[in-house]
């Protein structure tokens, strides 16, 4: 069973700790109306993207929903024309044309995140059968929430991955909640690993705030996916630690209980395992903490020179020039 | 170039198998495609290309369309058949919320070289689901390009077209043109999008149909040549993009119009083209522009209230010569 050591848990917790920074800015600049349009934040769910990212190629792909930073960042794009995306300006990574949720990074294998809830399943279906008729053993992974599994789109998308054994990873991170109302409120089935359990493929439900276990777990699921066989399910419960988006203000939960979430908090959980087996100290942890706000602001900083981008840029990309696809 | 007996239905899966044969990225998928499709679309295609590139799926529409847009942008050029137009609403979030945005929404950084085929029009007493003419739904979307072609020689070209383009293409064709007898080239070539042809020349009166309505509206234009009105009919073959010049060249000279589609003209593509010709051609019109299509009911079973539902050259005659009014006198 794979396991964190020193070599990769110190990597993960520096991702996990960009993301939280990142996530914190946003929630910042779009109060003062500098990131545009709905944001939802992925603070609380740093583990399930570090654990699974770190371990992709940039050649594997990697499909995400609404709440896609997280992941863009973990699978490696780049701060600075993240942010200029949220932004809205010309050196975003879509140039500023898609936004937060839309975000695309096709260097570093992102294929897309979408703002219709699990809309882009059946495109990660899609993306694995074209990597199995090309012989390869690039992995597609597919994120999506709790929300997303009640969808029409999903049952059609879980029959069909199983009628063809397609080498595709759904990622489910079940924080309990979908939009406004609690799990419980859409559907009698507690757990998404249940609700797939009749189709007989690999299916696994892993606390998404432990790290070592999403590690471990998702390890196995990407050797068999590079195998070309599928497909898998890996369940995440995790915690939303924010509101559906920025700017919710939460009537229909309380908040969670600072101790709570301290037992809950992924990034604390690492960083406490981290300490305890002396991979890294007090000291390196509060600098890799103080490393991420560095980086963040000078993503803040990139966006920032960069302008909006000219209206004629909108006629120019609503078709795919000939050619332009090879 | 020479020219052999076909119908419609035996020039698209003709394409198809030339464009398998050509470049191995091009998969088929659809219910029942490896059997050949209800009307033989696909026939013989599992049987030369195996069962891997020429999928069966289930009655899933929407999953089989995402699956479609997401082998495509991993570089496959999928061709996807709806087996009836109607069921495309089930299918409408993928091509509408993921296939046509992509290029745009990525800026630039992903294509979609899609081709969803499907067929679509009444005659054949399929009654309200399996009848409707729903292209004008496609071509208010940016990012699908809608074509849809009248006859064998132009459907072959246009597939060939069709799936050689980087973009979503919804490739709608009509049930009733599927097994006429047709001449067209013996060896397909490529038709270029957004080229509309001229099937009769005429100074009176011009005809703007689509589809079916092209033989309908040649129909009438013999008719109207009987009358002493000379009615040039044109086919623009592809709604997005549209061959405005070619249609607004023709009215100038005409100075009058007809648009001719089997969809329920209420909002159908035809208040489009009839919008952009006053806006482009308001100075040169001597009659007000008429259109032709289905009144605003859905298909009926019933045989003679179907037959009076589907719009045929009578009715273009009936407007033509509305439109061409002066020109009779």
């Amino acid at each position: 069973m794979a396991q964190l050591d020193s070599g990769v848990a110190p990597a993960l917790l520096r991702t996990m700790w960009r993301i939280r920074r990142f996530e914190e800015r946003v929630a910042q600049l779009k109060r003062t109306m500098q990131v545009h349009g709905l944001v939802h934040l992925s603070i609380g769910g740093e583990g399930v993207a570090a654990a699974v990212c770190h371990q992709l190629r940039d050649d594997d792909a990697m499909y995400s929903g609404h709440r896609a930073h997280g992941h863009a960042i973990a699978k490696g794009a780049p701060l600075g024309p993240l942010m200029a995306e949220l932004m809205g300006r010309v050196d975003g990574l879509c140039h500023g044309l898609g936004g937060s949720m839309h975000v695309v990074d096709v260097e570093h294998g992102l294929f897309g995140a979408t703002g219709v809830v699990g809309g882009n399943i059946p495109l990660a279906l899609g993306t694995a059968l074209a990597a199995r008729m090309r012989g390869s053993d690039q992995a597609t992974v597919v994120f999506f929430g709790d929300g997303a599994v009640q969808a029409g789109h999903f049952s059609e998308s879980v029959n069909l991955a199983a009628l063809w054994e397609l080498p595709v990873i759904l990622v489910c991170e079940n924080n309990g909640f979908a939009e406004f109302t609690p799990r419980s409120a859409h559907t009698s089935i507690e757990l998404v690993s249940d609700v797939v359990s009749v189709y007989g493929f690999r299916r696994q439900t892993v606390d998404g705030s432990d790290v070592p276990a999403l590690w471990a777990a998702f390890a196995e699921i990407l050797d068999t996916a590079r195998e070309g066989r599928g497909p898998m399910l890996l369940e995440c419960l995790t915690h939303r630690r924010r509101g559906h988006y920025e700017g919710d203000a939460e009537a229909y939960r309380d908040q969670l209980a600072e101790e709570e979430w301290r037992r809950r908090d992924p990034v604390a959980r690492l960083q406490a395992d981290a300490i305890a087996a002396g991979w890294l100290d007090e000291a390196a942890v509060a600098a890799m903490a103080e490393e991420a706000a560095d980086e963040v602001e000078v993503a803040v900083a990139f966006a920032r020179a960069s302008p909006f981008p000219e209206p004629e840029l909108m006629e120019e990309l609503v078709y795919a020039k000939a050619g332009s696809e090879e | 170039m020479t020219e052999v007996e076909t119908t419609f239905v035996k020039a698209i899966n003709d394409v198809l198998a030339t464009a398998m044969r050509d470049d191995e990225r091009v998969i088929v998928l659809g219910e029942d495609v490896a059997e050949g499709g209800p009307y033989g679309g696909t026939a013989g295609l599992a049987e030369e290309f195996g069962t891997e590139r020429v999928r069966n799926t289930p009655i899933s529409e929407g999953a089989v369309c995402g699956v479609a847009i997401g082998a495509a942008q991993a570089g496959l050029r999928p061709v996807i058949e709806i087996m009836y137009i109607d069921f495309i609403t089930l299918a409408l979030d993928q091509l509408v919320n993921q296939a046509a945005k992509a290029h745009f929404m990525s800026g630039g950084q992903l294509s979609v070289p899609l081709v969803l085929r499907t067929q679509g029009g009444a005659g054949s007493r399929g009654a309200a689901q399996h009848s409707q003419s729903l292209e004008a739904w496609l071509t208010h979307v940016p990012g699908l390009k809608v074509v849809m072609p009248s006859c064998a020689a132009d459907a072959a070209g246009l597939l060939l077209s069709a799936i050689a383009d980087p973009n979503p293409v919804v490739f709608v064709e009509n049930k009733s043109l599927y097994f006429r007898k047709e001449m067209a080239p013996s060896k397909a070539e490529p038709i270029a999008l957004g080229r509309a042809s001229v099937l009769r020349p005429g100074r009176d009166v011009t005809i703007v149909a689509f589809s079916r309505m092209v033989g309908e509206a040649l129909a009438a234009a013999e008719r109207l040549a009987d009358d002493g009105i000379e009615a040039e009919v044109l086919d623009p073959r592809t709604l997005v993009p549209l061959d405005l010049e070619t249609i607004v060249e023709s009215v100038r000279r005409t100075r009058r119009a007809v648009v001719a589609h089997e969809a329920v003209s209420h909002s159908g593509f035809g208040a489009e083209v009839v919008a952009q010709l006053q806006i482009a051609a308001f100075d040169y019109l001597d009659e007000p522009l008429q259109r032709v299509g289905a009144p605003f009911t859905p298909v009926p079973l019933s045989p003679p209230l179907e037959d009076a539902y589907r719009p045929g050259s009578q009715e273009v005659y009936r407007a033509a010569v509305l439109a061409a009014g002066a020109a009779v006198t």
